[in-house]
């Protein structure tokens, strides 16, 4: 035989998971607002008194607004369906129209005959996020040389059991912050140790370290801080400073720019983070240490140390998301008051794809769903409270299950280094 | 490899089965049990309000200090021990011998639920999803057994297979969608552990679980025909869960170390790969894992909901157990008599721990500062050794330790 | 600079890896260091750059004795080396992998990619590369790959360089280049160090060869030796290169393979429209460069790729779309290229392992309980018969040799009934012992009537084994010639260029016109 005359045709797979995903919501969409459609207008409230520019509310008609976003929803899931069988990649601006459409008909309609305060439901949202955001970008960092941080949930804890005790005890809330780097930094070097230094499955560590923190936070907490709770477990909480100028911009100003110095802290870190990963000396170190540790070790670097210094440093990070708790939201430690968050942040590590931006706006993602529960819950939502919760972790379940297989985490996480 | 040399001294021989049974992993278990107490015994000491009182005087009466602590964590352990083993403050044998029956009352569950943990791990599978198993068990085996009428046998024959249905089908989902999509089992266990917690709240508080005429989200009681019956005699908490569970043990060690299907979970277990060239479907294994593990971790709930918490269940069900499963799966090295062993062992410290927290207030939650550090302790043997300064057996041969409690594919989210 | 390596000895347990080895390489010079898999090449050339410490003897730089406690010494002392598997970093660039280790920074610490840039620009230019500094490097050829890595040296001023294996992922004709870049190094000053087991290209490039046997230097070698001598010098006896083998006696066609294609994952084609048929009684070799789409043309045979299109036809029951238990209980014996990955269970003993594709049913599994006195005394038999050698059959075979577990591999496969028999790889990293067994048991298989399928890199396997050679070239059979088809042809159609006699004898309609 000579070379082969015929040319094959190039098969590119078809891939349904956009078309079949904008379906179920479409179904869930026909059957909530259509099939059980609710009457009236909802308000949309997008100012406080208090704000110096004042926009007018916005006044929906439910029904109107609900079966018409349905219909774009059903055109928007046909483009999918179209995209699919022509062998084409689906594109991001539709799916992000889908999600916003949904999402502003599921409102209209949840909120029927009622005022929904956007302001807060936004504010609240950058509020419950934070947390989240750090506790992301510590996963990140840890992820991206090499070690999985499972453990992130007991570094938000330490942090925040250790910030409440620094900060009542000296009343200075900045000590409080570094008492809960430094226990972030605890956590982590036990992770690393462990994983780094006795080759323990770094999710093992990780699963174990969340049990250990949680009991012995819980012990001292009912040991020593109630005992003293005065002196022990009343910590300033940090106010909540206008950015001028900024802080004027409708919707934006009040929602970013009214926080307290920790959020305006995770601003930077994620400007920092995503700085420092990729545009520096020590990023591309890092990365090089999480994606081919061979490699890395065979151009001089020393990848345990480096994965040592990089995980603290995330243990870091996080730990100042755990003082948002105590310093910035409650004001007290209480026993396990980090509920699941940082298994959550977990999930926005995976749904960022191990970049910090995209974790970030995976974190602000369920920060929202979670926050707007509460929204819901205030006015009286037709959607039981407990569905509302489940959201962010239906979410996660359904990212990756159909993000699996396309994105790629760091070579080498999970992996112990050593030579030969 | 061996690497020893041709010839050996009596002496040396002995000294070298000495090495060997000290450096083994029983040896290390222990040393680690040891030295968790110990760990626990400084927090329990550090937090005692007369250690407290006497710290002051460290220089002028040091003597008072140490009795101070002596007493504080003798008074701690002596409660926890009189409280999961042998309590000889009670009138008569039968009640002193009553903590022991706690313990493995308690045992129960924390058992099944690490068996179907550890046979998830000897498939290279992390199964976090525990809570979620078990609470899904646990409604369906509840709803069973409160709602349907049928005779003592038959009916609590099929709330236990309710039970364990719906344990496997919240374990069989994982297995499912990592075998379908791919998506990482961590992951995916830890957020059903919350759907299935939000879904369950949701239905007690619906006619289909909430008790009529409450108000509480909090089931009926379970009719008296599905309940496991006591083993030992109504004045013990102890029920014929224990049974159950003792045979799901045998079941498990059938399952891994003598069946065709337990083979091929193995090879899965620890190469994949070449199982998926030997013809073994990878896919097809996940899935049957996930089921059966699924199924014993809803043993777990199965226990619960038709023994201790049969007047009725919250959402709180699972009470950790989910969790401590993983530590219990870890202890017993993801073998089934070793998880039988470290059920028994936990279960005393829980057993144990409502005591001392009675007792001596001592919050119970040093248990779990107590067997978080265990586990550290087993999976780092090098740091145990370290600490008792033992020989190294490893020393010229391979690196890892070759009884590491997870295979090595488990990694990786 | 003159690198002298003086009494290297480095033990791993009881094992000695390198035995007071002593080598010198001059400047200017291309010193051939020839060994067998496992001769302890490798392991010396890992002391030499700082990753593992010599337990005695020292590395000499132009007089003067180093210390190097890492890489990173050993780079800053001027020793660079391009790895048998590329250390580069799939994800970054071109110009990030280069810059790797030693980055330079601007304003603020933020890295300095327009310098590195440069660099690899400059050095590119020098030695003719031509490469992008912006090109991610898992979108490269391999052979673009190596030049990654001669850059990455180079950039930083290595002065010894050390070339570990470094034909193997190449085509006859980018060996023949790295070759010439060699000779250009050489030219330079540079002192190269080239590690290979291939006769042959040490006597085209070669200054000096030192051979290296068990982990110490049997001898020194000049260029002009035979094959025949540099071969008993490296394995210790003489060496018989050629396997006996009968003519074939052919029965008809057992396997039909017709238009078949493969896609990976991402919709790439990686066999793209293959047709061969194979004979009951012969050996059809699979000749090709590494990455040529061999290794998805056999795991599309054995069911183990998702995305095929075409026919494969055993012995008239179609296989295709079968799974992978069904095609091996269609009798399709399988040795995967890579054992310890795809062969066998590590951690499983041999006896385990020689169950490993039965675990349903007869003969090892009664009442989906394990036989363990049948299996035991299987494996007791086979061990016997494939001549496994350990301490037993309740050795997990992580801990044999590579020929040893090899053997295991064959004796599971070759104690079916079989009906094809596909061997990939047969004999890549074993000891010349092993090899040979291994050649006759394939030579055994083929005698007893069954078609065989050998995939093998290795030009001289597949001219010892073949009754036909396939080449494969970027997923397309090139064509399908007789064994005795010269080296320098192979060569060519490895290549991807199809030689004018195989143009002239053949038509795309008869797609088995080039059967002698």
């Amino acid at each position: 035989m000579t070379t082969v005359t015929s040319q094959p045709v190039r098969l590119v797979g078809r891939s349904w998971k956009t078309p079949i995903a904008c379906g179920l919501f479409t179904v869930l969409a026909t059957v909530l607002f259509i099939g059980q459609g609710r009457p009236g207008e909802t308000t949309f409230q997008l100012s406080r008194d208090a704000d110096l520019v004042q926009l007018p509310p916005l006044v929906a008609p439910v029904g109107a607004t609900t079966l018409g976003l349905t219909v774009v929803l059903l055109l928007l899931t046909a483009h999918a369906v179209w995209l699919a069988v022509t062998r084409r990649r689906p594109q991001i601006w539709s799916s992000l129209a889908f999600a916003v459409a949904f999402l502003v008909a599921f409102l209209t309609w949840a909120a029927a005959g009622q005022t929904l305060p956007v302001l807060g439901l936004l504010v609240g949202t950058v509020g419950i996020s934070v947390p989240l955001v750090f506790g992301a970008l510590g996963g990140v960092i840890s992820e991206r040389v090499g070690v999985i941080n499972v453990a992130i949930e007991g570094q938000l804890l330490g942090g925040a059991f250790v910030s409440a005790v620094v900060a009542s005890l000296t009343g200075n809330l900045y000590a409080g912050l570094l008492g809960a780097v430094v226990a972030g930094v605890f956590v982590s070097l036990v992770l690393a140790v462990f994983s780094i230094r006795y080759w323990v499955d770094q999710v093992i560590v990780g699963v174990v370290l969340i049990v250990f923190v949680t009991g012995l936070t819980s012990f001292l907490s009912s040991t020593v801080l109630t005992k003293d709770a005065a002196a022990l477990n009343s910590p300033p909480r940090f106010p909540a400073i206008d950015v001028p100028v900024l802080s004027q911009i409708p919707i934006i100003g009040p929602t970013f720019f009214r926080q307290t110095v920790i959020v305006y802290a995770a601003y930077v870190a994620v400007v920092v983070v995503y700085m420092c990963l990729f545009h520096t000396k020590w990023g591309l170190r890092v990365r090089a240490a999480g994606e081919h540790p061979q490699a890395a070790d065979t151009v001089g670097i020393k990848v345990n140390a480096m994965r040592l210094w990089a995980v603290s440093i995330a243990g870091a990070v996080v730990g100042i998301g755990g003082a948002y708790f105590t310093l910035g939201a409650v004001g007290s430690f209480q026993q396990n008051m980090t509920a699941g968050m940082g298994y959550i942040a977990l999930a926005a590590v995976i749904f960022g794809r191990w970049h910090p931006i995209r974790a970030t706006l995976a974190a602000l993602l369920f920060g929202f769903a979670t926050n707007l529960q509460y929204v819901l819950g205030a006015i009286g939502s037709p959607v039981p409270s407990e569905f509302m919760l489940m959201l962010p972790y239906l979410v996660t379940i359904v990212a990756v299950a159909g993000l699996a297989g396309q994105v790629r985490k760091p070579a080498a996480s999970g992996l112990p280094y050593a030579r030969r | 490899m061996s690497n020893e040399a041709p010839l050996r001294t009596g002496d040396d021989r002995v000294r070298a089965i000495v090495r060997e049974i000290m450096s083994g992993t029983a040896v290390i278990s222990v040393l680690a049990v040891v030295l968790a107490l110990a760990i626990g015994g400084v927090l329990i000491a550090a937090t005692d309000d007369h250690v407290r009182a006497a710290a002051p005087h460290l220089f002028t009466d040091p003597g008072g200090l140490l009795a101070a602590a002596w007493d504080a964590v003798a008074g701690a352990y002596g409660a926890l021990f009189q409280g999961a083993v042998f309590n000889p403050n009670r009138d008569g044998l039968v009640l002193q011998l009553k903590p022991i029956t706690e313990t493995l009352t308690f045992a129960t569950p924390l058992i099944a639920a690490g068996l179907g943990v550890a046979l998830a791990f000897r498939v290279g599978l992390f199964n976090i999803g525990g809570q979620g198993q078990m609470l899904v068990a646990a409604a369906c085996a509840g709803w069973v057994g409160f709602t349907l009428h049928l005779p003592f046998g038959v009916h609590l024959a099929l709330a236990l297979l309710a039970g364990l249905a719906g344990g496997a089908l919240w374990g069989g989902l994982v297995g499912l969608l990592k075998a379908r999509t791919g998506a990482h089992e961590v992951i995916v266990t830890i957020m059903l552990n919350y759907v299935a917690f939000y879904l369950l709240s949701y239905l007690l508080r619906t006619p289909l679980l909430q008790a009529p005429g409450s108000s509480n989200p909090k089931s009926p009681p379970i009719a008296d025909t599905a309940a496991l019956p006591p083993l030992l005699g109504p004045q013990f908490n102890l029920t014929l869960g224990l049974v159950l569970v003792v045979a799901a043990t045998i079941f498990t060690w059938w399952l891994l170390d003598r069946s065709a299907l337990g083979f091929r979970f193995k090879a899965v277990g620890i190469n994949p790969d070449a199982a998926r060239v030997a013809g073994i479907d990878v896919k097809r294994v996940y899935v049957a894992t996930m089921l059966i593990a699924g199924a014993l971790v809803g043993l777990a709930g199965v226990t619960q909901v038709l023994g201790p918490a049969r007047a009725g269940f919250t959402s709180g069900i699972d009470a950790g157990i989910g969790f401590d499963a993983i530590t219990v799966a870890l202890l017993g090295r993801s073998r089934p008599w070793g998880v039988l062993a470290a059920g028994t062992l936990f279960g005393a410290f829980k057993a144990g721990g409502y005591l001392m927290q009675a007792a001596e207030a001592v919050p119970i939650d040093i248990v779990l500062v107590v067997q978080s550090l265990i586990v550290l302790f087993i999976a780092a043997p090098p740091l145990v050794r370290g600490v008792f300064r033992l020989p190294d057996p490893s020393v010229g041969t391979a690196r890892q330790d070759p009884a590491s409690p997870v295979p090595e594919k488990v990694s990786a989210l | 600079m003159k690198l002298e390596l003086r009494g290297i000895t480095k033990r791993f347990g009881a094992l000695v890896a390198n035995d007071h080895i002593d080598l010198t390489v001059e400047p200017g010079e291309i010193h051939c260091l020839l060994g067998e898999n496992g001769a302890g090449k490798s392991t010396l050339m890992n002391v030499l750059y700082g990753l593992y410490e010599a337990d005695e003897g020292e590395i000499v730089l132009d007089g003067v004795p180093q210390h190097l406690a890492g890489p990173g010494d050993a780079m800053n002392a001027g020793i660079g080396m391009v790895h048998q598997h590329f250390m580069l970093i799939p994800v970054f660039t071109v110009a990030e992998n280069v810059m790797l280790g030693h980055e330079e920074t601007g304003f603020g610490g933020r890295l300095d990619l327009a310098s590195a840039r440069r660099r690899v620009r400059e050095l590119s230019d020098r030695f003719g590369f031509d490469l992008d500094p912006d090109a991610l490097v898992e979108d490269l050829p391999v052979g673009v790959q190596q030049r990654v890595e001669i850059v990455k040296a180079l950039a930083r001023d290595a002065r010894v360089l050390v070339f570990d294996e470094p034909t193997a992922v190449l085509t006859p004709q980018e060996t023949d280049e790295l070759m010439a870049i060699m000779r250009d190094l050489r030219a330079n000053g540079t002192a190269i160090v080239f590690i290979t087991h291939k006769l042959r290209e040490v006597r085209e490039v070669a200054d000096r060869i030192t051979v290296v046997r068990l982990g110490k230097v049997v001898g020194e070698a000049s260029p002009t030796a035979s094959n025949a001598e540099l071969a008993a010098l490296m394995v210790g006896r003489a060496v018989e290169l050629t396997v006996r083998k009968a003519a074939p006696r052919l029965t008809d066609d057992a396997l039909v393979v017709e238009g078949l294609t493969v896609l990976d994952p991402r919709g790439q084609v990686t066999v793209d429209d293959v047709s061969f048929r194979v004979r009951g009684g012969e050996v059809l070799a699979i000749a090709g460069v590494q990455g040529n789409g061999q290794t998805e043309l056999v795991e599309a045979l054995l069911g183990l790729q998702h995305r095929v299109t075409g026919r494969v036809v055993l012995d008239g029951s179609s296989l295709r779309g079968l799974d992978v238990r069904r095609i091996l209980d269609a009798g399709v014996g399988f040795v995967p290229e890579d054992r310890t990955q795809d062969g066998l269970v590590g951690e499983f003993s041999i006896a385990e392992n020689l169950m490993l594709d039965r675990s349903v049913g007869a003969p090892f599994v009664r009442a989906g309980t394990v036989r363990r006195d049948h299996l035991r005394a299987f494996a007791v038999e086979k061990s016997r018969e494939f001549d496994v050698r350990s301490q037993g059959i309740d050795t997990p075979v992580g801990r044999l040799s590579g020929g040893n577990q090899q053997k295991v591999v064959l004796a599971r496969e070759l104690s079916r009934d079989l009906r094809l028999f596909v061997a990939a790889q047969p004999t890549r990293g074993i000891d010349v012992g092993s090899i040979e067994f291994v050649h006759q048991r394939i030579v055994a298989t083929r005698d007893g009537g069954i078609p065989v399928i050998v995939v093998s890199t290795e030009l001289d396997e597949v001219t010892a084994l073949a009754d036909r050679v396939a080449v494969m070239y970027r997923g397309r059979i090139v064509g399908i010639v007789p064994a005795d088809t010269p080296r320098e042809v192979l060569g060519l159609m490895m290549a991807g260029e199809v030689p004018p006699a195989l143009r002239a004898a053949s038509s795309p309609s008869d797609p088995e016109g080039a059967i002698a």
